[in-house]
């Protein structure tokens, strides 16, 4: 769960490290208010939960009270990446001198944690990262030991300042390992931290990822800060995402999840997680127009299947069905090819006439296959690959055609 | 044997009293796994299918000496049972549970490492050496194992439970077996990764080729490729990656950690490039994986 940009700083604040004077505003008149109350230039900076606002409006410099009015109002009515502007986090303009990184994460190779800093911080640090790989400096850390006074003084003697933003550098580490460790983070960074002229360390801009699967003991923490529990999108569900989702909120028994909305004509009911990928992939390989990406496991039960089939097959453009599943070792086939037959029914869709392929096999896969002999359903078993069944769905398209 | 498992792979079941615990107890036992104790705190005394339930994996371990532990209890307190295993000296545990927090899998496989015990998983489905030993759900029932699974050379090693068994049905129902299928686990972190596994099976007289399934995320396949260029790995290897569509999707954003930590973004395309130059034969189709395999099995490469 990544935190807003205002959300990590009030922890960073907590935990005694300095941020920008700013207030957080949702009206253009609540925007001019902070900038009076601020004085002098201020900079406006859009709360959204995506990387690289900057380049495209998010973030803007203004002179005036009147000017932050104006600009704000236009702001909150704009969209960055997708994301619709619903908060302006209002700030002083900074002074700053040069800027730095700081940063806590995971070594997935070494499975450990890992600190990380850089001469070179406001700029797009994967790029630093891949060009200049010996300008971001590390250490990895022993789970048993933690991250110890002595490595922030490596670290921050790697980065050849002055003794006292030295000094000031190793007491920034040291908190953001604290946050990175008590919040169950995966990712910490100050990006940049400023270095002001009069020689101290200010956080311009935080961002912090919470583990979702630590969430249940970070219940408290949350609370104090006055951060609610939210699930992170790569974009804002559409429509027919959100309803997919109520569907598989309904019932706690297997999947019906990741639902993506694409805007092509093939239905998909494919399975399970690495299934529904690899067909997914074979799909779009042999030149299908998928409507939708799902996924489907978890022995869910006939209800959901039905449920979902019936959403798939009412999605405008849709007219045609895939049901692909890898061989499954806990969820019924039977379920599947029955959830999907009585939504195809209760929708007045004649199964014999309408174009659907089923490739699945697994738990009470002959119940299934019977079902769908019944109802004139052409279908596969396990003896059919999955992307042999991808391609056999695109040119059942193609012949409709 | 291959590796790992084998006729005398002796198991005790954490959380054995759990709805699928239960479940995957039944299917182990009817596929002939020596499962000969469960752990539940506070229901010592009872028994899961004849086999009976301690509180500790200590007093289990005195009544009944075992080599493998499964873990397969909720997310919170799973790094104390892997903990204990570990304490109690049990050299391999598979981790059966998903949604552990990553902090505590860190220390889990820290600890493991100290003590020397090698832990699969944790989010693993199991594994399983065909016709004489499966550990965890994978593959469900005896007659669904049966099906899927049948004993040969090749090893098969998967990021996700579901394809491990899909790939093994696919080799199977065209007559070729396997030595063993290990589902390594979908985690970020885990305890055995593709290039930890493949030393092993290099030294396995049984196995003579290896099939990796892999997934965008992470940076393990990347790792896989240095560690077979730089030690001039022995036997031919199969890669498929799956969930090549993530690489373009607008928004994704994943691996900015990775990135930063190591350089590369772990997209499916980057993968497939470091290891076709490692010699991987990373193939386009999933069906392919059975083209690829018979070929080299025939010796045509």
């Amino acid at each position: 769960m990544r935190l807003y940009e205002f959300e990590a700083k009030n922890i960073l604040a907590a935990h005694g490290a300095s941020i920008p004077q700013g207030r957080i505003i949702t009206t253009p008149g609540e925007a001019r208010k902070a900038a009076e109350e601020l004085g002098g230039p201020v900079v406006l900076k859009a709360q959204v939960l995506t990387t690289g606002r900057g380049k495209v409006g998010g973030v803007k410099f203004v002179s005036s009270p009147e000017q932050a009015e104006i600009t704000s109002s236009q702001m909150l009515k704009t969209k960055i990446k997708d994301y619709p502007v619903k908060k302006i986090l209002v700030e002083e303009k900074l002074d700053i001198e040069q800027e730095l990184y700081v940063g806590a994460a995971y070594d997935e190779v070494e499975k450990k944690r890992i600190m990380l800093c850089s001469n070179i911080g406001g700029v797009d640090i994967n790029e630093v990262s891949q060009k200049h790989p010996e300008k971001i400096f590390k250490t990895l850390i022993d789970p048993f030991i933690g991250f110890q006074p002595y490595q922030a003084k490596e670290l921050s003697c790697a980065l050849a300042v002055s003794p006292k933003v030295s000094r000031a550098i190793q007491l920034i580490l040291l908190k953001v390992w604290e946050i990175f460790v008590q919040f169950d983070a995966t990712l910490t960074e100050i990006n940049p931290i400023g270095l002001t002229k009069d020689g101290k360390l200010i956080v311009c801009d935080a961002h912090l990822e919470i583990e979702d699967d630590a969430l249940f003991r970070q219940k408290g923490r949350l609370k104090e800060f006055a951060i609610k529990e939210r699930a992170d999108e790569a974009r804002p569900p559409t429509e027919f995402e959100a309803k997919a989702a109520e569907i598989d909120k309904a019932d706690y028994r297997g999947v019906a999840g990741r639902v993506m909305e694409f805007d092509g004509n093939l239905g998909l009911l494919i399975g399970a997680g690495g299934g529904s990928l690899t067909t997914f992939d074979a799909v779009l390989n042999h030149g299908g127009k998928p409507a939708n990406y799902c996924e489907v496991g978890g022995n869910p039960p006939t209800r959901k299947i039905y449920s979902l089939a019936k959403l798939i097959l009412t999605k405008p453009g849709v007219n045609g069905l895939a049901v692909i599943t890898n061989v499954f070792s806990n969820s019924r086939v039977d379920f599947l090819a029955r959830g999907v037959i009585k939504a195809m029914v209760d929708l007045g869709i004649e199964p014999e006439k309408y174009p659907i392929l089923f490739r699945s096999a697994g738990a009470f896969e002959e119940d299934g296959y019977a079902i769908l002999r019944k109802y004139g359903v052409k279908y596969y078993g396990r003896e059919t690959p999955l992307d042999e069944a991808a391609r056999l769905a695109v040119e059942m398209m193609k012949n409709r055609e | 044997m291959a590796i790992l498992i084998d006729e005398e792979t002796k198991v005790i079941i954490q959380g054995i009293t759990g709805r699928e615990a239960v479940t995957f107890t039944r299917s182990m036992l009817d596929y002939g796994t020596k499962v000969v104790a469960g752990v539940t705190p506070g229901k010592e005394g009872q028994e899961v299918y004849g086999v009976p339930v301690y509180d500790c994996v200590k007093t289990a371990l005195k009544n009944h000496p075992a080599n493998a532990c499964i873990v397969s209890v909720p997310p919170r307190f799973a790094k104390d049972a892997t903990f204990e295993a570990i304490d109690a000296g049990v050299k391999l545990i598979n981790v059966f549970t998903e949604r552990i927090p990553r902090a505590d899998v860190v220390d889990m496989v820290a600890f493991a490492k100290q003590r020397d015990s090698r832990i699969i998983g944790p989010n693993s489905l199991g594994m399983i050496s065909p016709g004489i030993v499966k550990l965890g759900p994978i593959g469900g029932a005896r007659d669904e194992c049966d099906k899927v699974f049948v004993s040969g050379d090749v090893a098969v090693l998967s990021r996700s439970g579901g394809m491990l068994v899909e790939t093994c049905n696919l080799l199977s129902s065209n007559g070729i077996g396997q030595s063993i299928a290990i589902n390594i686990g979908g985690d970020p972190i885990i305890g055995s990764t593709f290039h930890e596994l493949l030393p092993l099976l290099e030294r396995d007289s049984r196995t003579k080729v290896i099939v990796l399934f892999c997934e965008p995320g992470t940076v393990q396949e990347e790792t896989a490729a240095k560690f077979v260029s730089k030690t001039h790995y022995s036997k031919p290897i199969v890669a498929f990656i799956d969930g090549k569509f993530v690489d373009s999707m607008p928004g994704m954003r994943f691996g900015h950690a990775a990135v930063i930590v190591h350089g590369e973004a772990g997209s499916t395309k980057a993968k497939a490039q470091i290891m076709r130059e490692a010699g991987i034969r990373v193939v386009d189709y999933h069906s392919q994986i059975l083209t690829e395999v018979r070929r080299i099995l025939q010796g045509v490469s």
